[in-house]
Parts: C-alpha cells; structure tokens; sequence
C-alpha cells in the first residue's frame, strides 16, 4: 500500500510531511529558531509511542489505555541506570528494551483474557499502578522525579547532547519503527492480528490460537514504546511519574484516533496536529484545553478515518 | 460399511433438561451427499459443532476414515480433512474476499509467527484461495471488501473458505439461508457440482434442494434420527411426514 499510493493527494502530502520534518534542523539552524527543533524532537518522539500503540489499538483492535506505562518504564530505565552511574547507552537502552517488554507480556497475559471495556479498564489499572509504583520510590525522586545528568553515551558513535543528532536520532527511529509496523502488519503475523480484530471468534473457527498473536503484538508494541520513553527521558534530561500517568496515555490514544486508526502515518500526523495545537492555543490563552477539547471531538466525529481518512484513505468499517 | 468417510455412533448432548443429540448414529460415505433435515431446534448445527470439535459430546463416538478423532481438538479435525460452513455468516466485513480466504488457507499452512515476508505476495497462500473462490464463481469479485457484497456472496465465500481447508468432508450449515430463487439455483449448481469431489453432509431447509441433491437423507428431531434413507423413501416414510414434511412450510419460515 506504502508504494501503490505514491502519487495520490495521499502519498503526496506524506512525502511532503517527511521532507519537511527532515529539513527542519536546517531551517532551525538557518533561522537560530531553536524552539522549532524541542517542539519537534518532542513531536518525533510521541509520534513513535502513537505509531507503537496504533499498531495495537489501530491494527489489532485492542484499545490499551495504559500506553505511557511504557514511557514511563523506558524513561525510569535510562534515570535509574544514570542516577547509579551507569551512563552507557549500550547498557541502558537494552534495558528498557528488556523491561518494557517483559511488563508488557505480564499486563498483556493479563489484560487479553478480558475484551472490550474490562481491557481498556484493566489496561488504565496497569498504567496506573506503574504511575504509583514511580511515586513511591524515594530513592529516584519519588513524586518530584529524577533529573538526568548526563544522557546516555553512546562512546563517541552518536552525541545525543548534540541537538540535531539527537533530533536525527528520533528521526530514524520513527522511520525505522513505522518500515517495522510495515512489514508486520502486512506479514502472515499482522493478517492474523488484523483477522482477529476484524472477527476474532471466525479466526479462532477456523483454527488460529488468536490469544497469542495478540499477546506478541502487544509486547512489540510495548516495546517500541519503551524505545519512545528512552528518548523521551534524554529529551528532557528528566523523568517523573508523570510521563505515565492516565492523561498521557489519552494524548497518545487521541494522538492514534486523530491520525487515522490503523493507519501508517496517521500517528505521526496525529503527533504534530495536537501537539502544535497544544503548544499554539497555550500562547493565547490558558485555558487552550478547553478549545483543544471541542475540536478534536469534532475532528473524530466528522472525519471518522482522522486525517489519515481526510486525506483520502479508505478505512475498515 | 467400509466406505464410510464419518461415521458417528450413539452420540450424545445435552444442555441442562434438553437433549440435542439422542443417541444419535449416522454416516456419510464417500463420495456422497448425505443431507440431514428436520425442524429448528432438532440438534442439527448442535451436532456439526460436536464433529468439528468445537462442542465435547457427551458421550458416544466419532470416526473419521476409521479413526476415531472424538478426542482431537477442532484444528486437528480440520487438519484431517473436516470443514464446516457456518449458518450464520461470520466473515472478516473489512477485508476482500481474498483475504478472507486466504486467511483460511493460512490456518492451515503452519503457524503464522513470520513477521517479514508479504503474506499477500504469497502464491502458497493466494493461490489456493484464487482456486476456491474461482470454484464457487467468484472469481471476477476476489478484489472486492466483503462488505461491499451481497449476502448471497457471503454465502459463497464461506464455502470457498471451506474449501480452502483442503477438506474431504465438507459440512455445510444451511448454505442457502437467506437466499433469493435465483441464488439459491446458483447454490444448488455448486453443490451439485462439489458433490462430485467431496463428501458432504448437507444441513439445509430448503426441501427442493435437498431432494435434489442428496443421495441420503437424515431426518432428526428433538435431537433422534428418525429415519434414514433415499429420498423417495423419506418422502414416503409415515413417521417423516408427520413429524416434519406435513409442517414444513411452518418450518421453513423460520429457518
Ligand atoms: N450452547 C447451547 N446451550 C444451551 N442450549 C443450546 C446450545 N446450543 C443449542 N442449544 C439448544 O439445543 C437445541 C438444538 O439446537 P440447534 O442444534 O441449534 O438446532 P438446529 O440447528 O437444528 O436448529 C435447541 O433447543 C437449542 O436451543
Ligand atoms: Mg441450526
């Protein structure tokens, strides 16, 4: 589908997104506008947790609202391993590879054996018990967080103190991430993950053991998404419970649904929509949630495939 | 009988107070259609389930080219040769009907934990869905969202999909549920032409269909065969058109 739609208003408007966002560090070196280039690292990184709990919630039909859990255990991972002098990324990072994806077999192996509202319920408890769990630890911040002093060190191979490479860094690895989702989704794996969301009492009629298609495709996705809390805990040379808690996993499920459910750029459109919102409508007024609230019902309500949809994509329905 | 495909003996089921398979025992031979009639609420798809696997009778037995596969789980059966069409249409609405078959050919292809590779590239799983909906003649409609087709569609494509589980006993819950004159014809013509390749035990309402097509005929009720034989013997059978033919236009209705 990625190649097939290439010159559609579709495939355009994506192609012109990417140039753009790859460009952006030479238009903010251009212009000394360093703000254009946090807002943007920050709009990267969500946009890789969006792309990772789509693959889930958009492909595989299982609405988690517990997805910045794994934020939170990707940031808590790189902090921890700093706040205790271990500074190499090569450490850390597999790490909270390691980790996220080991909470998510576990919240997974739970959460599946429930559908519809009990797993979204199910899901939010996980999150939330992870939020105060984060809370509780006295020796990394507890409610006050724990400030990064030196980001992860990759030996010399990638300075993430540099601030383009580090925008680059995120660049790649929503690229990456997405290529990923690509192939999975259109592999033997994702039309099963796919069928079961489609209809999942016929996939296991005619023979498929949906339970654990579904349980691997949430540990990737859980995965990717501690991936995306790495980066965000560089980002802000700072993690707290915060980064957890149940609003944040909303801003990525708006993120998915504002995008387009089940789409592969949809996220990251999804990311930059609400993301420059937020930060535009904050400069006028503070009370910007109140407008922001309204408009995305209206987006979701009126464009049911997100922007994804408006732009000309067809949707399952 | 040593040309018998399924054989089923002194099968037993009961939900609570009912009985919806009464010592039941029935066979298909190969090659045969072998279609099983009688009112809503006889046990019919009760008893499809209990061959498929996917319901545990409560006792007797049943064998599958004299082997007994009462205790295999349903992908087991189905990997043996036994496909089920179901009475209620159940597909994947969002996909083609491509897809939705070729998802059947992949169940049974091994287990699908390959991440890389284009399933939709594949001729091991496309081909055989191509064949299975060409057969059913929906070859020109392979492209198209099951969504966007009819029910009389969907009814044939829960037949291909059948048919892609390379199956040698198919059984079919009331294909023609739900169909028009015209397309039950069309459904008739397939059947009369499937039965030349597979083994069939056909559940069906539509009397016209079954006496056309079937070579044996079971009548069933409260869950008990009550008879068994060619069709001109069932049509004269006292018991069957008390208990069933004299009330089928009441039936049927249902259905
Ligand atoms: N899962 C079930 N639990 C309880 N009763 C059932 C169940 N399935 C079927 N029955 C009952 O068993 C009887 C036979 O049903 P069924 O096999 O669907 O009949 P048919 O297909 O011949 O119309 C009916 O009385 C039905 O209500
Ligand atoms: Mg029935």
């Amino acid at each position: 589908m990625m190649k097939q739609s290439l010159l559609s208003v579709r495939g355009i408007a994506i192609a012109i997104m990417l140039l753009l966002l790859a460009l952006l560090p030479v238009y903010s070196h251009a212009t000394g506008n360093i703000f254009a280039l946090t807002l943007f690292t920050r709009i990267l990184i969500y946009a890789l947790a969006a792309a990772s709990l789509n693959l889930i919630m958009g492909f595989g039909g299982m609405m988690s609202f517990g997805h910045a859990a794994y934020l939170g255990i990707g940031g808590y991972a790189v902090g921890i391993l700093a706040h205790e002098g271990i500074a190499s990324g090569f450490v850390q990072w597999p790490v909270a590879i390691a980790v996220s994806a080991l909470f998510a077999l576990v919240i997974g192996a739970l959460s599946l054996r429930t559908r519809g509202v009990y797993f979204i319920m199910i899901t939010l408890a996980f999150a939330q018990m992870a939020y105060y769990i984060a809370a509780g630890m006295a020796r990394y911040g507890g409610d006050d967080g724990l400030t990064i002093y030196k980001r992860s060190d990759f030996a010399g191979l990638i300075n993430l103190s540099d601030k383009v490479q580090f925008y680059y860094l995120c660049f790649v690895l929503l690229l990456a991430a997405i290529y990923l989702i690509y192939r999975i989704v259109n592999s033997r794996f994702g039309m099963v993950v796919q069928g079961a969301r489609s209809n999942e009492k016929r996939m296991q009629a005619i023979g498929f053991p949906t339970y654990r298609y579904q349980l691997t495709c949430f540990v990737i996705a859980g995965t990717l998404c501690g991936i995306a809390g790495a980066l965000l805990a560089n980002n802000t040379d700072f993690v707290s419970p915060a980064i957890m808690y149940w609003t944040r996993s909303g801003d990525l499920m708006v993120m998915v649904i504002l995008g387009g459910m089940g789409s592969l750029f949809g996220p990251v459109f999804g990311a930059i929509v609400l993301l420059v919102l937020e930060e535009l409508l904050s400069q006028f007024t503070e009370y910007w949630q109140i407008i922001l609230g309204p408009m995305l019902l209206l987006i979701v309500l009126f464009a049911r495939g997100g922007i994804d949809g408006m732009l000309g994509r067809r949707t399952h329905d | 009988m040593t040309d018998a495909l399924l054989q089923v003996k002194n099968l037993s089921k009961r939900f609570g107070g009912i009985v919806a398979t009464d010592d039941l025992s029935l066979d298909v031979r190969q090659g045969e259609l072998h279609a099983l009639i009688g009112p809503n609420g006889a046990g019919k798809t009760t008893l499809i389930t209990q061959l498929t696997g996917q319901l545990t009778p409560d006792s007797g037995a049943v064998l599958f080219a004299g082997e007994d596969i009462s205790s295999l789980p349903a992908y087991q059966r189905s990997q043996l040769g036994l496909a089920r069409s179901f009475q209620i249409t159940s597909l994947f609405l969002d996909m083609t009907a491509l897809d939705n078959v070729a998802l059947a050919v992949q169940a049974h292809a091994g287990h699908s934990f390959r991440f890389w590779a284009p399933a939709r590239g594949e001729a091991e799983l496309r081909d055989p869905a191509r064949a299975a909906l060409a057969r059913v003649g929906l070859g020109e409609r392979m492209n198209v969202r099951a969504a966007a087709m009819s029910h009389g569609e969907h009814r044939l494509i829960e037949i291909a999909m059948a048919l892609a589980a390379k199956p040698r006993l198919l059984l079919l819950d009331e294909p023609m549920a739900g169909l028009g004159p015209e397309e039950s014809a069309r459904m008739v013509t397939l059947l009369r032409e499937l039965k030349r390749d597979y083994a069939v035990l056909l559940v069906e309402h539509d009397m016209e269909a079954v006496f056309a097509l079937a070579d044996r005929i079971t009548v069933l009720v409260y869950g008990r065969a009550i008879a068994t034989g060619a069709p001109d013997a069932i049509r004269a059978n006292e018991d069957v058109k008390r208990a069933y033919l004299g009330e089928q236009k009441a039936v049927t209705r249902h259905g």
